[in-house]
């Protein structure tokens, strides 16, 4: 495999408090890459950082081996890279066709993308005029994927997809970031559930104070679990 | 999909049912309110122009009359002291306020919420300031009269008089006409989606890959060249242009047209404009006191339709509303 995304050696602020002190990162072509760490370690600004969303002051972020760190905000996405925030963050307001089409309009893309689209998440094309403030939070989540992936992106960042839904939407969401591996998307995900983690992740990036500490394949995890103990506080 | 299709047929048939019964106002209605209809068509216009800001952009502007006056006054100016034709005197005034907001939207949208309403109130301050600073073309508060043999067109051989009751109800009624079926197709298109989604959250469009900035740009451009045609039509149509239509009065008139028939509506400018002007007509003429009257009934209105007009029948009756 080759990399895909080369995060090295970022720093970011929110005002004048560091966050990210040099953090270095690299995501393979087509592979889960989960960030693990306690709040406040910085996952959630990594993500950010990598999206134009934080100013990166020093260091660099390239994605096939061109600079994307120095790009505005909303350059970044056109790249190929889509971010599906916590929270879902939809457009309440607007119906979930709407939600998909300011998707679809970025990198110009049309009707055989949506339904690729909404092939991987079939309950929403039963829901496309419903206002997407009025879906519960697993069809939620699955609209926020969905929007994200209306620009066909070859990298996904997830920030904890599966926080607060009930068991089978965390099954069903699983089985798509399984599903576009498979279809060749390379993913980051921060994700707090240790289970989903071991069970969907090809390696493990630890984050501890704004620095990537250690990364290991799901196999070394295995064999050492007690990063897990010293980096998240689970046994 | 059928019923998608269905809302848009509906949505068509009702804006052109209203374009239809504006017209035959100008057979049925008497002079009075023919008059009182010329006027209010032209302030609608002006209220479509800010609601694209304000109803669909979420942008709350304390300046749009310095766009309103910008068009009244590169139209009247020219008429005035150069003699230039109707058709290209309205050109110079879309012009000018396109110029005016494309100036005001580089440096306002640097702001945003509080501090974008005080930027833009204070660019529209210097404005009326300057119309009334420069006499020697304004004529200051007094105000320029264009005369009626200023404001004919001249088409095949025949003299067409913008002073002329009717004249000037249809050329209003197609000016409005106009502008609302142009926004009608614009929030309905993939532009009028970006626009919305902006109101609701900026990062989010952002993060999705649009360029936020040049997009609002965008909107305070076609809001300010609407509000200019509106100015312009207005002076060329009445034959007075005068430093009032800067104050900041006509900001807030806008801004209530709007709230009063329901933001982000497309036929709420209309509703709220004549509701305006017919609570004020029909109140001045019970005690000179009227203001007092007219904030009761908006007192009133606001209780019992929180999202003015159109606004409430929206979200209570009619969701498929535009």
């Amino acid at each position: 495999m080759s990399e895909i995304l080369t995060v090295d050696g970022i720093d970011a602020y929110y005002g004048e408090v560091q966050v990210l002190r040099g953090l270095d990162l690299t995501l393979q072509k087509g592979e889960v890459l989960c960030l693990l760490g306690r709040n406040g370690a910085g996952k959630t600004t990594t993500l950010k950082a990598i999206m134009g969303l934080v100013a990166v002051r020093a260091g660099s972020i390239s994605k096939d081996g061109a600079t994307i760190s120095k790009l505005a905000a909303h350059e970044v996405p056109r790249t190929g890279i889509a971010y599906v925030p916590q929270g879902r963050r939809l457009f309440a307001e607007m119906s979930v066709e709407e939600n998909l089409e300011i998707g679809l309009m970025t990198r110009r893309k049309g009707q055989a993308t949506k339904n690729r689209v909404l092939d991987l998440f079939p309950l929403l094309r039963s829901r496309l005029n419903q206002r997407s403030g009025t879906l519960s939070g697993g069809e939620q989540q699955m609209l926020a994927m969905a929007r994200a992936l209306c620009l066909e992106p070859d990298i996904l960042l997830l920030d904890e997809p599966t926080e607060g839904l009930m068991p089978s939407m965390i099954a069903r969401i699983r089985e798509t970031v399984v599903g576009l591996r498979e279809a060749g998307v390379s993913t980051i995900l921060v994700e707090q559930r240790v289970d989903a983690v071991l069970a969907i992740a090809d390696r493990v990036a630890f984050i501890e104070n704004g620095q990537n500490r250690e990364t290991l394949s799901v196999d070394e995890l295995r064999q050492n679990p007690e990063h897990l103990r010293r980096y998240v506080g689970v046994n | 999909m059928t019923e998608v299709r269905s809302n848009a047929t509906r949505i068509w048939l009702l804006h052109a049912a209203v374009i239809v019964l504006l017209l035959a106002g100008n057979f049925l209605l008497p002079e009075y309110h023919r008059g009182m209809f010329s006027r209010a068509l032209v302030l609608a216009t002006y209220a479509m122009g800010y609601n694209l800001l304000f109803g669909y952009t979420g942008l709350l502007s304390l300046g749009h009359a310095m766009f309103f006056a910008a068009g009244m006054y590169g139209a009247g100016l020219p008429v005035y002291h150069l003699g230039w034709d109707v058709p290209l005197v309205f050109a110079t005034g879309i012009a000018a306020a396109g110029l005016l907001s494309l100036a005001v939207g580089v440096l306002a949208l640097r702001t945003t919420g509080v501090a974008f309403m005080i930027v833009t109130m204070m660019f529209a301050q210097i404005f009326f300031l300057a119309t009334l600073y420069f006499t020697t073309w304004t004529r200051g508060e007094e105000g320029l009269v264009l005369q009626p043999t200023t404001r004919a067109i001249e088409f095949a051989g025949n003299t067409i008089s913008l002073s002329d009751p009717s004249t000037r109800y249809l050329v209003a009624l197609t000016l409005f006409a106009i502008v609302l079926l142009v926004s009608l197709r614009l929030v309905k298109s993939s532009f009028g989606r970006t626009l919305v989604a902006i109101r609701e959250n900026e990062e989010r469009v952002r993060m999705l890959g649009y360029n936020v900035f040049a997009t609002k740009l965008l909107a305070v451009v076609f809001s300010g060249l609407v509000c200019g045609a509106a100015g312009a039509a207005y002076g060329l149509l009445f034959g007075y242009v005068g430093s009032g239509f800067a104050s900041s009065q006509y900001s807030i008139l806008a801004l209530l047209y709007v709230l009063l028939g329901g933001a982000a509506t497309t036929l709420g400018p209309l509703v709220g404009t004549l509701f305006m002007f017919y609570v004020i007509d029909y109140t001045s003429g019970l005690t000179s006191a009227y203001l007092l009257l007219v904030g009761v009934v908006l007192i009133i209105l606001i209780l019992f339709f929180p999202k003015g007009l159109l606004g409430t029948i929206r979200e209570k009756w009619l969701p498929w509303l535009p």
